[in-house]
């Protein structure tokens, strides 16, 4: 078993005719992703990489190949909101989107419109989400640096990830699925929501959680660990070093108040019984100790 | 994005938000003739975007209009330096002119974006004129805050409870709600990522009023607001972040000397921390982008070596889209077009086209270390 992508995966990309589309649509089928459609407006009746039918919408995809999961890499200024909303009236259950650069309030809108429905929102500005077993891929991550495994790790940032995950290969510890929920001050889920969700998962015996300055969803997710969550957390807090009130490339990641800072982070999430990882250079060893 | 003071004022004058009486100063004569208009007695305000202006000397009461084009002349031909400033301060190349306004309470009224409720929120108190962080810390039960539903908005209610809590007299509620109300319209039809009105103001003679106004525009919204893109100042960046900004590098200047070439944000947070951790210090933070080609990669390495107090350089690169060997080109390519000594580099590299990359560095004759191990690149930037 493994979270939000598995065996059950029909991968639809939204934007796939575009220049980052094509590539990484391409990347998740030769992993092994079973990638059953594509989505652009009035391409209808085009064919990618001689086998994906393209529709002219999320819906006639989803009439015609049973999609039930979208990637999206619809620029901002094309309405990626919008393309969330498409997916998400279609009946897609796990929408994951990708686009860097999103208005923040558009996702505020966005969050309100799927707060009460069954789908899984990820991102935007994320790299999506791995599962080594059964190997599906909806995302950008590079999926060679994978095993499978039974970590599972969720992150705010992608090369971080990436990182991190190539440390716990190297040293034979796999993963058991990968999130990453994306950089931006408003996102889909939530540390906490992918925690839920490894709790259940059978084959995720421990977590690593890497966070940064920025925001207080780092502290949400101690109080989630602390009263409900019984594997062991490895966690990293980045950006400790960073000044206070700029922005550092992510947008979310600006230290505006006191529960912004990396200090602030690290101590909710060590008083609530999570491993504290000190630097990126230590992930590997203090995830081995956990495990 | 920041903008100035006189700039929010206006937005919050378009969306019915009154302001002291006042106009902005290019120059110490036009700061003579609008505090004349004013009356003469007038308080000058620095245009700057740092904050910790007041006490760093940048916002001056002045009794007669000779008064204020002195101290609009000192100000205006400085670099003000505050907390948020580095040493070298930001300059001013405007002055606010406004009247002095009878204050009988100040308050403090806010909205901004809260990642975990994915909402608006709005934050008051009645303990204007302080850091709300300040006050969260010594008084909790003083600041309110509110969420609100981005498909309601404020309504009336939420607006009164909002002004109840400010413990104003009663007559005033129904103005202080009505200005909570316009400043929500104003975070929203901007694009906000905060207005902050610290202090409103309620004069003696019972108006109120928006004394200083801080707005933060979500830059990811600006390609729908041009108006707004017309309130950058690149006077007030740091220049090498502008220099970087125009290739799309995102570039933070910090104060030490090991420059940092790194893909993605997160990596590059992390990047830093551990050349601090090793005891060395970083010059700044860099995130070159995921899909950054040779040229990028260069111009980034140029960037990094516009700061002269750099002496080493830690590239730390996980290849995936952007690969090794378009690495190790763009570090050529800056090597040969630096008008200085080429530093030593400290390079790791992971993943995809490591070996091409590697051979490029290893046959380019610059002074580089090459590492795999994060600690061993640690060790290498603590001995400089």
């Amino acid at each position: 078993m493994s979270i939000i992508v598995d065996g059950q995966t029909k991968l639809l990309v939204q934007g796939i005719t575009g220049k980052e589309g094509s590539f990484h649509a391409k990347k998740c089928k030769d992993y092994g992703t079973n990638l059953v459609a594509g989505a652009v407006p009035g391409r209808n009746g085009e064919v990618f990489d001689e086998s994906v039918p393209i529709f002219d919408s999320v819906q006639d995809a989803v009439d015609s190949t049973d999609a039930n999961t979208s990637l999206i890499f619809v620029p901002p200024h094309l309405r990626a909101d919008d393309a969330i909303i498409e997916a998400v009236d279609a009946g897609i259950k796990v929408v994951i989107c990708i686009t860097e650069g999103v208005p923040v309030m558009d996702m505020v809108n966005v969050s309100s419109y799927v707060r009460d429905k069954d789908v899984i929102l990820i991102g935007p500005n994320c790299p999506g989400a791995i599962s080594p077993q059964p190997k599906v891929k909806v995302g950008i991550m590079p999926g060679d640096i994978h095993r499978p495994g039974k970590v599972g790790v969720v992150s705010r940032s992608g090369t971080l990830t990436y990182e991190a995950v190539g440390q716990l290969s190297q040293l034979g510890i796999g993963q058991s699925t990968c999130v990453g929920i994306g950089g931006d001050p408003v996102t889909g889920i939530s540390f906490v929501d992918v925690l839920e969700m490894f709790k259940d998962d059978d084959d995720t015996e421990a977590v690593v959680l890497i966070g940064e300055i920025g925001g207080n969803r780092e502290q949400e997710a101690a109080e989630y660990i602390k009263t409900s969550f019984n594997k062991p957390v490895a966690s990293l807090i980045v950006g400790q070093t960073a000044p206070k009130g700029k922005r550092m490339g992510h947008a979310g990641a600006i230290i505006t108040g006191k529960d912004g800072l990396a200090e602030e982070k690290i101590r909710a999430l060590s008083s609530a019984g999570a491993s504290i990882i000190p630097s990126l250079a230590d992930i590997g060893e203090v995830v081995k100790e956990v495990i | 994005m920041k903008i100035h003071e006189y700039q929010a004022k206006n937005i919050l004058n378009k969306h019915g938000v009154p302001v002291p009486n006042g106009e902005v100063a290019n120059t110490s004569v036009e700061a003579v003739e609008i505090a004349e208009k004013l009356g003469g007695k007038a308080v000058v305000k620095a245009q700057v975007h740092a904050g910790g202006r007041g006490k760093a000397g940048g916002v001056k009461l002045v009794d007669s209009s000779k008064e204020a084009g002195e101290i609009s002349n000192s100000l205006l031909n400085s670099n003000l330096v505050t907390i948020q400033t580095g040493t070298e301060g930001v300059p001013v190349d405007k002055v606010l002119i406004e009247e002095i306004i009878d204050v009988q309470k100040e308050l403090y009224v806010a909205f901004t974006i809260d990642g975990v409720k994915k909402n608006v929120v709005a934050i008051v108190s009645e303990f204007g004129g302080m850091e709300i962080e300040e006050v969260a810390e010594t008084n909790p039960d003083k600041v309110l805050t509110l969420e609100i539903e981005s498909s309601l908005g404020v309504s009336p209610y939420k607006a009164r409870k909002l002004a109840s809590f400010l413990n104003v007299d009663k007559k005033q509620i129904r103005s202080v709600a009505n200005v909570i109300s316009s400043l929500y319209d104003v975070f929203v039809s901007n694009d906000c990522s905060l207005v902050e009105i610290n202090p409103l103001v309620i004069t003696s003679d019972d108006r109120v009023l928006a004394a200083d106004a801080k707005i933060t525009i979500d830059e990811d919204s600006l390609f729908r607001h041009p108006d707004l893109s017309e309130f950058y100042d690149p006077a007030q960046e740091d220049p090498f972040e502008k220099q970087a900004a125009k290739f799309g590098i995102s570039y933070v200047k910090l104060d030490g000397d090991i420059g940092c070439l790194v893909n993605g944000a997160g990596l590059a947070m992390a990047t830093m921390d551990v050349t601090r951790f090793s005891g060395a210090s970083p010059a700044n933070f860099l995130d070159v982008g995921g899909g950054a080609d040779e040229a990028k990669v260069s111009e980034a390495l140029k960037i990094i070596l516009l700061d002269e107090k750099v002496k080493k350089i830690f590239i730390n690169i996980f290849g995936g889209i952007l690969k090794c060997d378009i690495v190790a080109r763009g570090i050529l390519d800056a090597s040969k077009n630096v008008n200085r000594e080429f530093p030593e580099l400290v390079v790791r590299m992971l993943g995809t086209n490591f070996d091409e990359g590697r051979e490029i560095l290893l046959q380019s004759g610059l002074n580089i270390s090459l590492v795999h191990d994060l600690k061993e690149a640690a060790d290498l930037l603590k001995s400089s």
